[in-house]
């Protein structure tokens, strides 16, 4: 999840650090004209010392991803081929026996559906709700800044913390939750939101919303600061309505915008571990696991670090599988059109 | 348009529309304070429940959940101040968000700085490995990582041992935000360095560095909260007197199970630090996601 978000941040400011080149340099590809014009200009350098400066400047945090992060992911793919308790060198080569006993394990089959349904839930709940409040607040109001102050606000609890609060409120009976329902005259499940297996994914899925909704909001309200008001005022002499305005013209305009959240909301979603871990531990009867719980508990709880090694590539595949189809299906979209688009959005008056 | 046009002189369409405006909002005002004070209380909500719930007795909770506290009492607080294990939680928790935050700022600008204004042959395929790391979650490689850290590298169990790959995971986002960021900032003050004696070391250190404090303290305050946040690293490498605040909450929410305050106030203590500094530094991370450029 913490990871969705720097994504999130990264492909933003990513964006808009371009936009800004480009405003600085009127030139509209920053990158590539620049780096021309320097090799024209440039006479010919020290190469020996220029190289060794990059390599200074390059390889710590090349040699720290490589220890860190290439290492253990070769690892993965490795262990993932061998049955291995932990124990003694890995000589029980199996092929691809783990593979087929992670994919015919219902647990996981069905951990891999709980991720699904989180990634378009969360997307099903938090666009409209989103999108709805951020319209609402964006507008000139005293108190908006603050509003938008108090909606961050679960966004950077973190999932442990939330989690926890979550769970007191949730007792059966004689949380806050049940009670307040009960006053209304609603009888919550006997077993508790979270113990009752029909209803423990779904009672996730609000708990993640009711967390991530905040950063939904921001990131919409940043993109509608991009749209010229002009745009507004041009709308209304032509009588058009609020609801027509924000139909034809503002949502449209958002579409980069609200593209690249989905995605990285559907990042975050399919590594989604530590709320279930906290509110649910993956059960009931292991109707809230997630593919991230499964590979944990089978790698620290069974020690069974061949199976989770697989589980944790499949986890990889699917996670670029989908990333990739999203790129091709929905953000390609914004590669050619949407450029002109943001262009006019920086128009200055 | 012709409509509004052929309204009287001493109005301009501009003016006919202000008004218009302005009664318009008037008339909805009162709706969206509405729904923003909904959504007020529906996100403050619980945060202010378990907080309030930390100045009640059990036996208050258990009578009346959805009641105030009456009387206050600050026993639970008081407790969970005096609880050494809370303070160890939370020194843990700091040193190892500001080593992994002094680690990501450092080795982020410097990999940053030649990947975006060097020119030579392996920039782009060097740009495109950070690119790629960005795919990357910690979770794929945990189980892997976890025998690395334990096993091979005899880290588990320190603060170095959860900031080093917290740090390389952090990495590939801090590159890609700040490499825009250094493209952007003009070249003519390169060249204006150049032809003042600076080498291009010298042109880091004395005019990128402190021309790129936003954009650092950005990717800093990101690594920050995603430290301070992280539970699942922490998880499998530390234990006992050496977890953090997040494994310290949730391991006192199981095994003080029946104490519902206790745990209130204990979750609520450790909100706090996260909190200040989220409301210290909230305008740089809405400006990081609006683009650090304009701050």
């Amino acid at each position: 999840m913490i990871l969705a978000v720097a994504q999130e941040v990264s492909y933003v400011s990513n964006s808009v650090g371009n936009d800004a080149a480009s405003e600085q340099l009127r030139q509209p590809r920053p990158d590539k004209v620049q780096s021309q014009q320097a090799v024209g200009r440039r006479r010919k350098p020290a190469d020996k010392r220029k190289t060794l400066e990059i390599l200074f400047f390059i390889s710590p945090a090349l040699i720290l991803i490589a220890v860190f992060m290439l290492l253990p992911i070769i690892q993965a793919i490795r262990f993932s081929v061998y049955n291995w308790k932990g124990f003694g060198p890995l000589v029980d080569f199996v092929g691809l026996k783990n593979y087929a006993r992670v994919l015919q394990n219902e647990v996981f089959t069905d951990a891999m559906i709980h991720n699904l349904i989180i990634i378009g839930g969360s997307i099903a709940l938090q666009l409209p709700i989103g999108l709805g409040i951020a319209l609402l607040l964006n507008r000139k109001m005293k108190i908006q800044s603050l509003l938008r102050t108090i909606i961050f606000v679960p966004y950077v609890l973190s999932e442990v913390i939330a989690g926890v609060i979550w769970f007191q409120l949730l007792q059966p009976q004689y949380g806050v939750v049940d009670t307040i329902m009960s006053k209304l005259g609603i009888q919550g499940p006997a077993q508790g939101w979270l113990g009752t297996p029909e209803l423990a994914l779904w009672t996730v899925l609000a708990v993640l919303t009711w967390k991530y909704l905040g950063l939904a909001v921001i990131l919409f309200l940043a993109g509608l600061q991009g749209v010229p008001s002009e745009l507004y005022e041009a709308a209304e002499i032509d009588g058009a309505s609020w609801w027509q305005i924000q139909r034809k013209i503002t949502i449209p305009l958002l579409g980069p915008t609200l593209r690249t959240w989905g995605f990285l909301s559907m990042i975050g979603s399919l590594q989604l571990f530590d709320m279930v871990w906290i509110l649910t531990g993956g059960g009931p009867a292991n109707s809230t696991t997630t593919m991230a719980s499964f590979l944990v508990s089978e790698g620290t709880k069974r020690q069974n670090f061949g199976v989770a090694a697989a589980a944790s590539v499949v986890l990889f595949i699917v996670a670029l599988i989908l990333a990739i189809s999203y790129q091709q299906f929905v953000l390609k979209r914004d590669s050619q059109p949407d450029e002109d688009r943001t262009k006019s959005k920086k128009v200055k008056v | 348009m012709s409509a509004i046009l052929g309204t009287g002189p001493q109005h301009t369409p501009i003016q006919a529309l202000r008004a218009k405006k302005r009664a318009r909002n008037q008339g909805g005002n009162v709706l969206v304070y509405a729904i923003a004070l909904a959504v007020v209380a529906l996100t403050l909500g619980p945060v202010l429940y378990g907080v309030l719930g930390g100045f009640r007795t059990n036996a208050q909770l258990a009578q009346n959940p959805a009641g105030l506290p009456a009387p206050w009492v600050l026993d639970n607080y008081l407790g969970v101040l005096k609880n050494p294990d809370f303070w160890r939680y939370a020194m843990n928790s700091t040193m190892i968000a500001v080593t992994t935050t002094l680690i990501v700022v450092v080795l982020g600008i410097m990999a940053a700085y030649p990947l975006a204004r060097y020119q030579f042959r392996w920039r782009e395929p060097i740009f495109m490995v950070f690119v790629l790391g960005l795919l990357f979650p910690a979770t794929v490689a945990i189980v892997p990582l976890f025998i690395l850290i334990t096993r091979d590298l005899h880290m588990g169990n320190t603060w170095w041992g959860v900031a080093l790959p917290q740090a390389a995971f952090a990495l590939p986002m801090t590159v890609v935000i700040l490499r825009p960021f250094l493209m952007a900032l003009p070249q003519e003050l390169e060249e204006a360095a150049q032809l003042d004696g600076a080498s291009r070391i010298g042109f880091f250190w004395r005019i990128l560095l402190p021309l790129s404090g936003p954009g650092m303290v950005t990717v800093g305050v990101l690594a920050f909260v995603g430290s301070w946040n992280a539970y699942l690293l922490p998880l499998l490498l530390l234990q006992g007197d050496m977890r953090t605040l997040p494994l310290g909450v949730a391991d006192y929410s199981s095994e003080h199970s029946a104490d519902t305050a206790g745990v209130f106030a204990f979750t609520a203590l450790a909100m706090i630090p996260a909190l200040i500094f989220f409301l210290a530094m909230q305008k740089r991370i809405v400006n990081g996601l609006q683009g650090a450029v304009k701050g």
